[in-house]
């Protein structure tokens, strides 16, 4: 099966600074991709790279098996929600949602025809006559939305799509997308720096660093077994041992991962490892313990109705033996 | 409670008595349009008349300078709103070494000294022989104009030209739909405020005029000429009264046209 998009050694250099640096990766049609990586890292050049808005200095990009890298944006099969939206302000929802198929040249009534029609699919049916001005931040994502939807592309991409919205809006819009993508059935790409949008959401995420793919696989994998030390810490927030740790900790002498969640406290006297309560962090559900181990930070987080070590107490650390995950890159 | 934020007295005084310091005279040119009075400006004016509006409308001198002011104000707007949106374009995508200096020298017309660019102005007419006229004055007005519709338009082309552009694209629309669809319809009120207040600014001009002028005399210079005279000193109000509405209603209109938007509407010289 071809790949939806397909990046062969792609580069994107602006002048010394490597943006995007021989890249290669493959986005399966139907998959629901994140792109995650901290400001900087390449993640958003790499969708302007797909959406046409800039070209690779080195590289094919390919979508749908055809090579598009000297093809302009407004010849491409894809459409993207912008991070702004970029709502039209002169025009009302209807005609910035029939926007694509009026410069395609569809008759006035059928290109409105089917702007109501991309509306109830995002739920706003009856505000086609409203200006964007007069809608709030996740009525305007959902005309952006209606508005790339409309020209039926075969990729969706997405600019960080729920940056701007509130916390309870982003959850509530979390779901409405993934369910809107399994109906649709077509690819989604998104960009991303925040991990539980990433994770919650992809069935495919790739990690960018300085410009490079720090590692790629299914949210579960890349949580479970992060390759590096940058995509340990940056997914999920992990302890990140030393390679002395990790063999005091009975594991080989390499840099691993240890999840919180997997970390339990132990009495000092029956633990391989102690050390000092340095802070303790009330979340809700659980708490974070934190714990000063020979110069290293190493968090466990304790579940709701446990016993609580006090700050400056001695605590023990314990885990499953497959918690500890060793990482094979040095980075 | 509520904190006390109200200005003092002196203040309020002194505000009020600013802008009447600034706007009275303008009343007292208006009152003397209808004074009976033609060769002083006594106060009260012994009599109130309609007579210099017949009077200054059958004066043949006064129309040729009118004719000349419009036609100036017209060309130069209409130059400066092409050539204005055309480097407001360019300036507000480009991305150059050098690029600061050049968006300074472009409005540095208007906040040079009109004396300056007048006498530029003229040494350069004069150098390359070109015979003082009305292109002249057109050309002297066009420096000063184009920076009047630049300011107006760059503000609204640094929103538009980034995504609402690449919107467009994105949508399947091709460069020349893109201007006509998105850029024109969010400029128009930009531009339309940039040329009113270039109209009104070229219409009152002096200095720039003083000096790229041949024997011909726009309406402001007119005005001067006629002040030294002592007939029919009247006249020169209803003349001012009309320079009055031909700049003030523009400047109005511009300013109502750009409100809602955080942009410049512009800058006096």
């Amino acid at each position: 099966m071809t790949s939806a998009v397909s990046f062969a050694k792609v580069s994107r250099h602006f002048g010394k600074v490597k943006a995007v640096d021989q890249v290669d990766l493959e986005i399966a049609e139907g998959s629901f991709f994140a792109m995650l990586g901290p400001s900087g890292s390449g993640k958003t050049t790499c969708l302007r790279l797909i959406s046409g808005f800039e070209q690779p200095t080195a590289g094919h990009i390919r979508i749908f098996g055809e090579d598009v890298s000297q093809t302009p944006p407004n010849r491409r099969s894809v459409n993207t929600v912008f991070q702004d939206y970029a709502l039209f302000p002169h025009l009302n929802v209807r005609d910035n949602v029939a926007y694509g198929p009026m410069v395609a040249g569809v008759p006035k009534a059928q290109r409105h025809a089917k702007a109501e029609e991309m509306l109830d699919l995002v739920k706003l049916g009856s505000y086609g006559d409203r200006k964007p001005g007069q809608l709030s931040g996740g009525q305007r994502q959902r005309v952006a939305l209606a508005r790339a939807l409309i020209n039926e592309p075969r990729v969706l991409l997405l600019d960080e799509p729920l940056g701007a919205l509130d916390l309870k809006l982003r959850e509530a819009m979390q779901d409405e997308l993934k369910s809107l993508q399994k109906r649709l059935g077509i690819t989604f790409v998104f960009v991303t720096h925040d991990q539980h949008e990433a994770l919650s959401m992809a069935d495919q995420l790739v990690i960018f660093s300085d410009g490079k793919i720090a590692q790629q696989g299914s949210p579960e994998d890349v949580y479970a077994r992060p390759n590096s030390r940058f995509v340990a810490d940056f997914v999920g927030s992990s302890n990140v041992l030393s390679p002395d740790l990790t063999r005091a900790l009975g594991g080989p002498a390499k840099w691993a991962s240890l999840r919180p969640e997997k970390t339990m406290l132990a009495a000092p006297a029956k633990a391989a490892v102690k050390g000092t309560v340095t802070a303790v962090r009330y979340l809700g559900a659980a708490s974070r313990v934190v714990l000063d181990v020979g110069g290293n930070e190493i968090a466990a987080l304790v579940p709701a109705g446990q016993d609580l070590p006090v700050q400056g107490a001695e605590a023990g650390i314990a885990f499953e033996p497959d918690a500890l995950h060793v990482m094979e890159r040095e980075v | 409670m509520h904190s006390e934020n109200k200005p003092s007295f002196g203040l309020k005084f002194a505000a009020i008595g600013g802008l009447l310091f600034l706007h009275l005279p303008i009343l007292l040119i208006f009152l003397y349009a209808f004074t009976t009075e033609e060769r002083s400006y006594q106060f009260p004016p012994p009599g109130l008349t309609l007579k210099w509006f017949a009077v200054t409308w059958n004066r043949p001198d006064i129309w040729p300078p009118l004719y000349l002011s419009l036609k100036v104000g017209a060309i130069a707007t209409i130059l400066a709103m092409i050539l204005g949106t055309l480097v407001a374009a360019s300036m507000s995508r480009a991305r150059f070494f050098g690029r600061e200096q050049i968006a300074l020298l472009i409005i540095l017309p208007i906040a040079l000294p009109g004396v300056i660019t007048g006498i530029a102005l003229r040494s350069a007419f004069s150098v390359m022989d070109i015979p003082f006229s009305t292109l002249t004055i057109i050309l002297g007005h066009a420096t000063f104009c184009i920076v009047i519709v630049y300011n107006n338009a760059v503000a609204r082309y640094r929103r538009l030209a980034g995504s609402l552009a690449e919107a467009s694209a994105d949508l399947g629309a091709n460069s020349f739909q893109t201007f006509r669809h998105v850029l024109l319809p969010n400029l128009g009120t930009a531009l339309l405020a940039g040329g009113m207040l270039a109209f009104a600014l070229s219409f009152d001009e002096v200095i720039v005029t003083t000096f790229t002028a041949g024997q011909q005399a726009t309406v402001p210079i007119w005005m001067l000429e006629e002040l030294v005279r002592p007939r029919q000193r009247p006249v020169t109000n209803v003349v001012a009264m009309v320079v009055f509405a031909a700049t003030f209603f523009p400047i109005l209109i511009a300013y109502y046209l750009t409100r809602g938007g955080s942009e410049t509407a512009g800058g006096g010289k």
